[in-house]
């Protein structure tokens, strides 16, 4: 759930559902409607055949042979002096009605067998999916080629074959469709009202399955026609005169050196059949996704974030200085997320920074590594560590990444590459900072990981990722981290994917590292307990901006803004039992709804319209202590303690 | 291990049977006396009753399909009905040739599409638009069609390779190589183009992933992470299509065979199928039904090496 709020940023419109008709959204896409019209071009012309077509099929004018394209024989005519234009026609029968055989056959098993599946489960799904296992690694060609053999060379026959065999794989796709469609909430409420499984099938899942079955059904049709086109190219199905297309392009293969045009058409139906049928797909595959998933608002917004003279908390001689920084997303960088953030870090502190999800922390510290994800862009303002500028400097970047600053993520697990012994991906880092040898890099990390408190060294370095816990997993990243002996390091929620024991010994592991390396951290994090535990100074950040600093005992025993007096009496670290926990009315806006104003006016109960009226700048609030309040004074002498 | 190649064998017998059965009961629905059909019209009584004799077709459906499964079992596959010789021994002679042409298909595919998708994944721009461009085409044209359009343009036209045959790499290596490029090249459009949308797909999954976030702030070089890192995860999707491609190649060679006179199994199955000679069929039925087991058993094998958590679970 957090980690989840932390992806999307927790900034996301919330989603809608749209009940646009389906057709209604295939026929926005002109792709997917010139494909239909040529489709249904290409059929009716070969269902009209003896109406439409110029010439007949199969009689010869020795007189015109091997002709170019004219308006007497629109597309040529062929080594007999037979028609082109109208062979095609006619040979459009064989193969769009071959295709058209085999999709039908296909449907007719693959649906009820699919839908049975998803429904019996238990053990007829898995005998029949065992079925379904085997059918599926028969050489479908074998077999369509003994049927062709049996059956006197019957196209027929063939394509029937090839409809049956590929049955099996299209069951089991249709299976995993209604699986899928039959999980989704709207499906369970159905059951619950008391609608009959077979009114809720008709009603509810086939329509949501309609989109892949018709997907796939195009799909299969472009294959099965390149199947077909294939056999009649071998001499199968219809004997000569009759027309083909395959056999019309072996016609014209065997005088392509002399007449290389006859060529053209020829293979060109096939292949303007073969990709309508494809467009065709993708465009039901868009349709059917625009159908039922909610629209991302692009909203572009273009915010001028309001200048305002603020105070800035500044360090002397620092390590990290963060001035002015302010983070798009989206389109052009439109959406703000981070507005006019500025900092500075001096060796050997440890700051928290604090804040809600959805405040900016997050991004905030990727930033500084040049590591923000998706379309963030950093829009404006300037990070300098150790006096190098990194905006922009992808040298100063790279120089700085390891070495410089480290870094520590708030996803244990995910945060080591599956696929990679522990051992390696450690030794790689060490590697990567030392320039040693395996051998000397092996010992380094066995060290590491013994700072880092490891028990078994040995063996994690052995270990693949998933072999180990999230706490093992967790010292290792710090252990990483620390192979560039880096000054800086920046912990990301280190602790929150983690249990309760386990977070105290990592927030202990931090302090001792630090203690030892004489290196700063800035620890992003939302827990109080953790800012209390560990941190020297802190920095609140709300809605993007930075709202309050001060050093930590100051801003817990005295915050002088109305968010931090919130959030730090909606801590449960602060509660006593028996208490109902006071919570913060309302939520964090999203980027896109920020006020002129105050950006927690909405939710403070000191709010003045004055608050609401202009940009509140970063003022002084006492000995090295900034708020962004213009209500100091009011929240100094309030009773209410927070507790809006 | 032993196990995963223990089921595999089980279900590649299950297979094979499935199969062939298959075939025979398609044999007993053949409209009135299959001799006839086979044979056509014009064949003479004794030509009927020979060939009525050979197939076995006086005796029940089932004793003819014990029959042919006990051969099998003995490496017997029967012979010929057109020229009586064993099919065992045609299969042996042609067998290489399509495994020699499969074999360089998924490696060309596998090299090409997996390069072509990873520099798609991070370029983006001319070297996406080219594969989005080029995959439709080689969905649209088939596969047939390009071959004789290589033909034209490489061997006729330019004679950089030969237009048709095959020479064996015991005669001449380097004409073994020649004779294999163009069906090779034809063979391996489409799955390439398959393989690097898959392998962008999962590449660009891969850059998401918050390891790649870290490494990068390691500070390992970006051609490491995507050479090493994205390469090995993205890679683990992709093998399991890299297996359907083949398997497909193997059909498609059964065309591409014949576009070039090439003497494997696709040309054997061909000309065994147009003049009904169906002992031909089922042996090379077999044969492709074992390729398909080696490819999958393969695939199972490389993702067990790719993915370390596949290994636990198997």
């Amino acid at each position: 759930m957090r980690a989840a709020a932390a992806q999307t940023g927790s900034f996301a419109v919330p989603a809608r559902r749209t009940s646009t008709g389906f057709t209604a959204a295939l026929l926005r896409k002109p792709v997917a409607i010139a494909a239909l019209v040529v489709l249904i071009v290409l059929v009716v012309a070969a269902i009209a055949a003896p109406l439409i077509a110029p010439y007949d099929p199969i009689v010869q004018d020795t007189a015109a042979t091997r002709q170019g394209p004219s308006w007497v024989h629109l597309l040529g005519t062929d080594s007999l002096g037979r028609d082109l234009l109208s062979r095609l026609i006619w040979g459009g029968r064989d193969s769009l009605g071959g295709v058209a055989l085999a999709v039908a056959v296909m449907l007719v098993i693959a649906l009820p067998v699919g839908i049975t599946t998803a429904y019996a489960g238990g053990r007829v799904d898995r005998v029949i999916m065992s079925i379904i296992d085997i059918v599926m690694s028969v050489p479908t060609i074998i077999i369509t080629f003994a049927a062709l053999a049996i059956f006197a060379n019957s196209m027929t026959a063939a394509m029937i074959t090839v409809g049956v065999l590929a049955s099996a794989a299209f069951a089991r796709i249709f299976r995993s469709a209604v699986l899928a469609t039959r999980k989704e909430l709207f499906v369970s409420a159905a059951t619950v009202t008391g609608l009959r499984p077979f009114q809720i099938l008709t009603r509810h899942v086939l329509p949501h399955a309609t989109g892949v079955v018709l997907v796939q059904t195009s799909l299969f049709a472009a294959a099965t026609l390149g199947i077909q086109t294939g056999l009649s190219f071998l001499a199968f199905g219809p004997p000569p005169p009759a027309p083909t297309w395959g056999g019309m392009v072996a016609d014209a293969s065997k005088v392509l050196a002399t007449h290389p045009w006859m060529f053209v058409p020829t293979g060109g139906v096939i292949a303007v059949a073969t990709l309508a049928l494809g467009l065709l797909g993708d465009g039901i595959r868009d349709a059917n996704a625009e159908r039922f998933t909610a629209p991302i608002r692009t909203r572009d917004l273009f915010q001028k974030p309001a200048a305002v003279d603020s105070v800035v908390p500044t360090v002397a001689s620092p390590l990290l200085s963060v001035r002015d920084l302010s983070i798009g997303f989206g389109e052009h960088s439109g959406l703000t997320v981070v507005d006019a953030v500025s900092f500075d870090i001096a060796p050997g502190e440890i700051v928290g920074l604090v804040g809600e999800s959805g405040s900016g922390k997050t991004v905030t510290a990727l930033a500084v590594l040049g590591l923000l994800g998706g379309t963030g862009r950093i829009t404006r303002g300037s990070i300098t560590f150790d006096g190098l500028e990194l905006v922009g400097d992808l040298r100063a970047l790279a120089a700085t990444r390891g070495s410089g600053i480290g870094y520590v993520s708030q996803e244990p697990i995910t945060s080591l590459d599956p696929t990679f012994r522990v051992g390696s991906q450690l030794i790689e880092a060490v590697r990567h900072h030392d320039r040693c040898s395996r051998a000397v890099a092996r010992r380094r990390a066995l060290e590491l990981l013994a700072a880092v408190k490891i028990r078994e060294p040995e063996r994690v370095l052995r270990s693949y990722p998933h072999e180990i816990s999230g706490g093992m997993a967790q010292r290792v990243i710090i252990a990483r981290a620390l192979a560039g002996r880096p000054r800086l390091l920046i912990a990301d929620e280190p602790t929150t994917a983690l249990d309760v024991t386990v977070q105290a010994e990592v927030l202990t592991l931090l302090r001792t590292v630090q203690q030892e390396t004489g290196m700063a951290i800035l620890l992003v994090t939302h827990d109080w307990g953790v800012v209390a535990e560990t941190c020297s100074r802190a920095l609140v950040m709300y809605a993007g901006q930075i709202v309050e600093s001060a050093g930590v005992d100051d801003l817990l025993d005295r915050p002088r803004h109305p968010y931090t007096r919130a959030l730090l009496a909606s801590n449960p670290h602060g509660a006593r039992r028996g208490e109902t926990l006071p919570t913060i009315g309302g939520t964090v806006p999203s980027p896109a709804d920020w006020p002129v104003g105050c950006r927690f006016a909405a939710r403070c109960p000191l709010a003045v319209d004055e608050c609401r009226a202009a940009p509140i700048p970063l003022i002084e609030a006492g000995p090295a202590r900034t708020s962004r309040c213009i209500r100091i004074d009011a929240l100094i002498t309030d009773t209410a303690g927070g507790r809006p | 291990m032993l196990i995963l190649i223990a089921r595999r064998a089980v279900m590649s017998v299950v297979l094979i049977v499935v199969s062939s059965l298959a075939i025979f009961v398609l044999m007993s629905f053949v409209p009135g006396d299959p001799a006839l059909t086979i044979l056509g019209e014009h064949a003479t009584p004794e030509a009927l009753q020979r060939l009525r004799e050979s197939l076995g077709l006086n005796r029940p459906l089932y004793e003819q399909y014990g029959d042919w499964l006990f051969g099998l079992i003995r490496g017997d596959l029967g012979t010929s009905i057109f020229s009586g010789e064993p099919v065992a021994k045609l299969i042996g002679l042609r067998v290489g040739v399509t495994v020699s042409l499969m074999v360089g298909s998924v490696v060309v595919i596998a090299v090409f599409g997996v390069a072509l998708g990873l520099l798609s994944a991070v370029r983006e721009g001319w070297v996406g638009r080219v594969v989005d461009a080029v995959s439709l085409l080689g969905f649209a044209l088939p596969g047939f069609w390009i071959a004789i359009v290589l033909v034209a343009i490489f061997a006729v036209t330019l004679r950089v390779f030969p237009a048709t045959g095959y020479v064996p790499p015991t005669v001449s290596p380097t004409g073994w190589l020649l004779s294999l490029v163009l069906p090779v090249i034809a063979l391996s459009i489409g799955g390439i183009t398959i393989i690097a949308k898959q392998m962008r797909d999962s590449a660009r999954d891969v850059l998401a992933r918050d390891y790649i976030r870290v490494l990068r702030a390691t500070g390992l070089s970006e051609r490491r992470i995507l050479l090493l890192h994205v390469l090995r995860n993205a890679a683990v999707p992709t093998t399991t299509l890299l297996g359907l491609t083949a398997v497909s190649v193997l059909s498609g060679a059964v065309f591409i065979e014949n576009v070039f006179v090439l003497p494997g199994l696709g040309s054997l199955v061909t000309s065994a199928t147009l003049r009904h000679d169906l002992p031909i069929v089922l042996g090379v039925g077999v044969v492709f039904a074992v390729i398909v087991i080696v490819i999958n058993l393969l695939v199972d094998l490389a993702y067990g090496v790719l993915n370390p958590k596949a290994r636990v679970v198997s």
